[in-house]
């Protein structure tokens, strides 16, 4: 029988997983791994404002994203605190307020820290495809700045790169991506969307095209192999978060096997 | 003697940051088709000098490059060791429509498939000679070098200043690159322009021979006035 459910589910794992598998080989490119990962828990506060006042918990989700993203950026380039500690700063405030939002509400609080795709329908699938798919697109026009950026900062702003804007952008899509993959994994294990499959694509691939390329794929496979697994096996768990970080974990063991035994026999 | 026509012409340029004088004062100027030395002590400001003619930085002062000027740039440092992305992708970041092949032919990089290597895996010479290749991809007719050699064995490093020589000749490019080596300012440079900070000296490079200018350089600096109307 036909599950909508299930097929909304797929489909909303496999816009988030290809979104994130692709920004996400820049993040770790950038050396902004656990940047990735620390960043998406300020999205709690967020999902906790949507729940009280009754809007959208992923719009909610987003606007702390990026208005953090942005906040981080600002102190970034105005004083000579790093980047990760300013993450890893306004982590933990986040994390702080979004749990203190919660209060007694510990049910929400268990969907917004591991996800919840029951609530998951066909308009939410289909607009989170499309908005993914703006920010692949997005992230493919400026994909080869941001390398460059990352290559030499000096080099970019040489050929006439805003590498301030261009870092915004980013961080941007990084926000939208991020809110939306909530929904499957929950802010606790979104992360591990952004960094896993791109640091499996790096253990396998010879070019940039091939990177970010596999990072995408193999984003899919953890997202919907892993939704697909949590049904199958009827696991008493409502959230399918850690069967996808389980399958994305085989896939970057896997990575690392080939990557072993190619170095062995060049 | 062909009279001074200069490609660049830089008067009291002063760079501060967080209220540090990083340069100070600078003037000088580069004449079309000609390779100026930039020498200093660490932390004399010749990377920072570079940055201001890029104009990264701001300053006080005048930088003015000719009309139509196109600027090559080679950076000391690149960040590549992490990252997958091959010869290819990289001479075509920015510039899709040259020559591979060509581009790499001009900076002597012949073996077969090097374009389909990562930068990773390359030699330091290798490496150089792609960050050469990848400034002259937009047809500069200055380029910027800092340090060409950072990372290349000895023996590789002359063979690295005899490109720059041929291809400054073959596309009459001006020169402007910051060493170490002495033995480079005067084999393949036609100016110096030696900082810390100040300009300690500038003029003819072959002027580094004498034990009066090298102590000139390394000891007390000189009036940055004297200096002024020298090519």
């Amino acid at each position: 029988m036909f599950d909508l459910t299930l097929f909304c589910s797929l489909f909303l794992a496999l816009s988030v997983g290809a979104a994130a598998g692709y920004l996400g080989s820049l993040m770790v490119l950038e050396k902004m791994a656990l940047v990735g990962d620390a960043l998406s828990h300020v999205a709690l506060p967020g999902l906790a404002l949507g729940i009280t006042f009754h809007f959208n918990p992923y719009l909610g989700a987003f606007a702390f994203l990026f208005i953090t993203a942005i906040i981080i950026w600002q102190i970034q380039r105005t004083t000579k605190i790093s980047f990760e500690a300013l993450v890893g700063a306004m982590f933990t405030l986040a994390l702080a307020l979004g749990i203190l939002m919660y209060g007694n509400e510990l049910e929400a609080l268990e969907e917004a820290l591991f996800g919840d795709i029951s609530q998951v329908t066909l308009v939410n699938a289909g607009i989170a495809a499309i908005v993914c798919g703006i920010a692949i697109v997005l992230t493919k026009i400026i994909y080869d700045k941001l390398v460059l950026v990352m290559i030499s900062e000096d080099l970019a702003v040489s050929k006439g790169i805003n590498v301030a804007k261009t870092n915004l952008l980013y961080l941007f899509l990084v926000s939208v991506v991020v809110a939306i993959g909530i929904q499957i994994v929950g802010t606790l294990l979104v992360g591990f969307l952004v960094i896993v499959p791109a640091i499996a694509a790096k253990n396998l691939s010879t070019s940039m095209k091939h990177y970010a390329l596999l990072s995408a794929i193999f984003g899919v496979i953890a997202a919907v192999l892993g939704v697909l697994l949590w049904n199958f096996m009827g696991l008493n768990l409502p959230f399918p978060g850690p069967m996808v970080v389980f399958v994305g974990i085989v896939i970057f063991a896997l990575s690392l096997i080939i990557n072993w035994r190619l170095k062995l026999t060049t | 003697m062909n009279p001074p026509n200069p490609i660049l012409k830089v008067t009291n340029l002063t760079v501060k940051l967080q209220n540090q004088t990083l340069l100070n004062n600078l003037t000088f100027n580069v004449n079309k088709g000609t390779t100026l030395a930039i020498l200093g002590p660490n932390g004399a400001g010749k990377t920072v000098l570079f940055r201001a003619l890029l104009n990264l930085l701001p300053h006080t002062g005048t930088i003015e490059w000719l009309e139509k000027t196109k600027i090559g740039y080679v950076p000391q440092y690149v960040t590549i060791a992490d990252t997958p992305i091959t010869v290819y992708e990289f001479l075509t970041l920015g510039n899709k429509t040259h020559n591979i092949k060509d581009t790499l032919n001009t900076v002597k990089l012949t073996q077969p498939d090097i374009e389909n290597k990562r930068l990773g895996v390359l030699s330091g010479g290798q490496l150089r000679r792609v960050l050469i290749a990848w400034a002259l991809t937009n047809n500069p007719n200055v380029l910027l070098l800092d340090e060409p050699t950072t990372g290349v064995d000895m023996d590789s490093e002359e063979p690295i200043y005899m490109l720059l020589n041929d291809i400054k000749k073959k596309q009459k490019i001006t020169i402007l690159l910051i060493t170490h080596n002495i033995h480079i300012v005067q084999e393949y440079t036609d100016y110096l322009l030696a900082i810390n900070k100040h300009i300690t000296y500038y003029g003819p490079a072959t002027d580094i021979a004498n034990p009066l200018i090298q102590q000139q350089i390394h000891g007390e600096p000189v009036c940055v006035e004297s200096l002024r109307g020298k090519p």
